[in-house]
């Protein structure tokens, strides 16, 4: 499922664009049809955004999946926070929203990621979700996949797969929070 | 214990008011220095002062019965340490010195054991009950020859008895030593000076007045029997009004003021710090103001102590349940210069005539206090007016720790200090 | 965060946080599974000194909710009769690697204290008058789910009576500085003779007119009038004292529109609060009561979840 389409690992002083406001809206247009292919149709479907960026790709996604089958489909916000695997080692961390549809029992859930990279974030959302219920399906859709997973996490639908170094910085910008809609590639930053 | 040596020079002292002069001390008391055989030994007393030593009217050595918190032995180094060659030891221990008995055994303890002179205090009422007399005619005709009455920890609320006690003690020249806390107006849970403090802090408030109730009704009762009243620990403003007013009518009243509520106040308890739980507690900046007046002009005569140990376990508990005090021997010379003589509130002789004359001369100590020319008993205290330092509270030589001094920069005064012509500390 | 020991350890970020956490915590209350992870394997030790069905019960879930272990230890008539201080008491169960205790005690001051003696965090669930910080957290907490219930939301300029016996009440110092932080205006009603000595270095008016206050209060908080201060010369009587400081049925219906009443219960009923009062639909009462599980798991959260503050 990932896209064959991948950029060579860069070097730069300043965050470079690696993909497009256009661009992005076609990967999430061809996500949104991936989506409703593999689980053929929106049945029982839940998409649920991890905060922050997550949460505003999935709204997109339910809108692109509402256009193309004609009536709703349910969305929600999961934040992961209190499931991290490393709550300990940092400063207090503030909680995000986290809104379910109802319920999510025997429901296929989506969950919906600007950035995948260790794979943790993940990892902690499928531990949220076991004690939200118990879905039929679980199944993941990022923008991106920059790779050099920790733990065996796999997205089943990727906007774009990109080549980093681990010491680069990816940053999804998109316009309801940051102004415009881009991927981005800087030197500063190490993990995310 | 006293190296009762032979003989001793000092050399280049100056007294109180000035004066240069050098000390020969032989057999217990101050000779003629021209008698002082050549290879005598020295000290060299050059920008020191000479005081008579000092005499504290106000001490709990707890022995016998919490010698866990402190001893004769432990409490009385404490006092040489600061200066005193004379403490009065305070009637509750346990048992408490009620009888003749009783203060016999404290005595004998004392000269056993001490390291400068012990007085013993006898109670005013039986077992500090407040109720009965305790054997005070018994007491004073003892061996130990008690002149100082005190129920302290504990006051004498009931007016009738105080009457009885102050009428008593007349015959033998006593006087009444009165710990002054009405207890209505401040229970036993009182633990904190009334004010935005203990309202804030949420602990059982000690108002002013609670004291000074008891030392306006203690005056007229000493007008009326024409007895001798002490007061102990004036603590408050308002108790410093009724003493100066009663001394104006010839009442028979003398005073003290501690060290700490010199010094220190209310927001030190901000923090719950049971060190500086104390009976009557920490008051506010007017307080203090008004005690430094009164020590200064007079309205309040002594300084005491209140010397007051406590074994750790009795300050481990929440601040209205942990004991009340705090030590005071070793540092009460030091505060007292701080506050009264380098303020110049107060100078020398006056220091002298509140730390040494006046105690001993209330408690009719023979041989203290006294002016330091030949003849006189050989206990005075060497005193290095500028020296400073900062308060290790574990290097005391009290058993308890309970220093509220500890960590603060003060005066260090006290270089030597000899009674009975001994040195009982040197720095 | 180190220690919850006074409201005034907060500052508006803090309380904010806290506030805000709690209502994602809240949710937990209707989860098929009332559980999150954050606190797995932090050991809380919850030593009520007095006795408290209430809040004890109230943290015993909210680490439980947040995996943490959590043990009840009553030591009510552990004291000075028993011969161990208190530092003892306390300094035992910390070697025993405690990481955060949550202590109630009748004297003013123990969470002070104890937070001075032992390696472990210490939140103060109420010391004798002094301060009880976690019920100023939920009452704030209810008091600003009320107003964006009424589209009012924010604590700036809305007015705050606190009412009854100040004096003996921890529930007011902790509102009192809690407010100050959050931008609340509380005013302070009571007798005289239940005034702290001092009140009027509060920050807050002080009066004895509760109609006057009445009329212009957004929240009417009551304080309970413990019967034992009629017996102490407080107050000559509980009908005198309804009649001039209790929230009739009169008063109820004097108060503006969209007020709300709070109570930190539990409540006398007909003495300081009328039935009526209590159980009216602009009662926050049940609603405390729900938010003292959340508001006190987002302190736990903020204590414990990082090891960020804790003594090595």
């Amino acid at each position: 499922m990932a896209d064959p389409a991948s950029d060579t690992p860069t070097s730069g002083i300043s965050p470079r664009v690696v993909v497009d406001g256009p661009e992005l809206a076609r990967s999430l247009a061809r996500m949104a049809h991936q989506i409703l292919e593999a689980n053929r149709g929106a049945d029982d479907l839940v998409l649920l955004g991890i905060p922050t960026r997550g949460v505003f790709l999935a709204r997109r996604l339910a809108a692109l999946i509402a256009d193309i089958e004609g009536r709703p489909v349910r969305i929600g916000e999961l934040d992961i926070t209190m499931y991290r695997d490393d709550l300990r080692a940092n400063p207090t961390r503030s909680v995000g929203r986290t809104a379910i549809p109802g319920r999510i029992d025997d429901a296929v859930v989506v969950l919906v990621d600007d950035v995948l990279f260790s794979g943790r974030t993940i990892t902690a959302a499928i531990d949220a979700l076991r004690d939200l219920g118990r879905p039929r399906a679980v199944r993941l859709a990022v923008l991106v996949d920059r790779g050099h997973r920790e733990l065996p996490i796999a997205a089943d639908h990727v906007g774009r797969t990109i080549q980093t170094a681990a010491d680069e910085r990816v940053q999804v910008r998109l316009s309801e929070l940051d102004g415009d809609d881009a991927v981005t590639i800087g030197r500063t930053g190490g993990k995310r | 214990m006293t190296t009762s040596s032979g003989s001793l020079l000092i050399t280049g002292a100056r007294l109180a008011d000035g004066t240069r002069t050098d000390l020969y001390i032989s057999n217990g008391v101050l000779a003629d220095q021209a008698s002082a055989p050549a290879g005598v030994e020295r000290i060299d007393a050059d920008g020191l002062l000479a005081l008579p030593g000092l005499v504290d009217l106000h001490t709990h050595l707890r022995q016998p019965g919490r010698e866990d918190a402190e001893t004769v032995a432990s409490g009385t180094a404490a006092a040489a340490r600061g200066g005193y060659t004379c403490v009065h030891a305070m009637a509750n221990t346990d048992p408490v010195t009620d009888t003749a008995e009783a203060a016999e055994y404290v005595q004998a303890l004392g000269e056993r054991d001490g390291h400068c002179q012990v007085r013993v205090v006898g109670a005013v009422t039986k077992g500090l009950g407040g109720a009965g007399l305790a054997e005070l005619g018994l007491m004073a005709a003892s061996s130990a020859g008690i002149r100082v009455f005190s129920d302290d920890g504990r006051c004498v609320d009931d007016s009738l008895v105080m009457r009885r006690a102050l009428t008593y003690v007349k015959s033998f020249d006593g006087v009444i030593a009165q710990h002054s806390q009405d207890p209505r107006l401040a229970g036993p849970g009182a633990c904190c000076h009334e004010s935005e403090y203990s309202g804030r802090l949420g602990l059982p408030g000690w108002p002013s007045q609670a004291e000074s109730v008891i030392v306006a009704r203690d005056v007229q009762l000493a007008e009326l029997t024409g007895s001798r009243l002490h007061v102990c620990h004036v603590s408050t403003a308002e108790s410093v009004d009724v003493v100066r007013w009663a001394k104006a009518r010839g009442i028979r009243v003398t005073a003290e003021v501690t060290p700490h509520h010199l010094l220190l106040d209310t927001p030190l308890v901000s923090n719950f710090d049971t060190t500086f739980k104390v009976n009557p507690p920490l008051r506010t900046a007017e307080h203090l103001e008004a005690v430094r007046e009164g020590l200064a002009d007079g309205t309040i005569d002594i300084v005491g102590t209140d010397h007051a140990p406590h074994a750790r376990q009795d300050k481990d508990h929440p601040f209205d349940v942990a004991l009340p005090g705090m030590l005071g021997l070793e540092q009460a010379l030091a505060v007292v210069v701080d506050v009264m003589v380098n303020t110049g509130r107060m100078d020398w002789p006056t220091l002298v005539e509140r730390m040494s004359a006046a105690p001993a001369r209330i408690g009719r100590v023979v041989g203290q206090g006294r002016p330091l020319v030949v003849g006189e008993p050989a206990n005075l205290v060497l005193v290095d007016p500028s020296a400073r330092g900062v308060v290790d509270g574990a290097a005391s030589a009290s058993r308890a720790r309970n220093n509220p001094y500890h960590g603060r920069d003060l005066p260090d005064p006290v270089v030597a200090t000899i009674w009975k012509g001994g040195v009982t500390y040197r720095r | 965060m180190r220690h919850l020991l006074s409201a005034s350890d907060l500052d508006l970020a803090s309380a904010t946080s806290i506030l805000d956490v709690a209502e994602e915590m809240q949710q937990v209350q209707s989860r098929p599974v009332k559980k999150l992870p954050a606190l797995r394997g932090r050991t809380v030790v919850n030593i009520f000194f007095e006795d408290s069905t209430r809040t004890r019960t109230s943290f015993e879930i909210a680490g439980k909710w947040l995996s943490a272990d959590t043990i009840n230890v009553s030591a009510k008539g552990s004291s000075v009769s028993k011969g161990e201080s208190l530092r003892d008491t306390m300094l035992t169960l910390d070697a025993m690697g405690v990481d955060a205790f949550v202590i109630r005690h009748p004297s003013s001051g123990a969470a002070h204290q104890v937070a001075g003696w032992v390696q472990a965090k210490v939140i103060n669930a109420g010391d004798g008058q002094h301060e009880h910080p976690t019920q100023a957290l939920l009452d704030a907490y209810s008091m600003r789910h009320h107003f964006r219930s009424i589209g009012s939301d924010g604590f700036a300029g809305k007015k705050i009576a606190i009412v009854g016996d100040l004096l003996h009440s921890r529930v007011v110092r902790s509102n009192v500085l809690l407010q100050r932080t959050l931008g609340g205006r509380v005013v302070l009603v009571a007798p005289p003779t239940l005034l702290p000595t001092g009140v009027e270095t509060w920050g807050c008016p002080v009066t004895g007119d509760f109609d006057a206050a009445l009329a212009e209060a957004d929240i009417v908080m009551m304080l309970r009038v413990q019967r034992e201060r009629m017996a102490g010369g407080f107050f000559p009587s509980e009908r005198e004292y309804a009649e001039g400081y209790g929230l009739t049925e009169a008063r109820l219906a004097a108060m503006k529109p969209g007020a709300a009443i709070c109570h930190p219960g539990p409540m006398n009923r007909g003495v300081e609060i009328s039935s009526a009062a209590a159980d009216a639909a602009n009662s926050l009462v049940l609603d405390q009561v729900a938010a003292g599980v959340a508001v006190r798991m987002s302190v736990l959260y903020h204590l414990l979840g990082s090891d960020e503050g804790a003594k090595q």
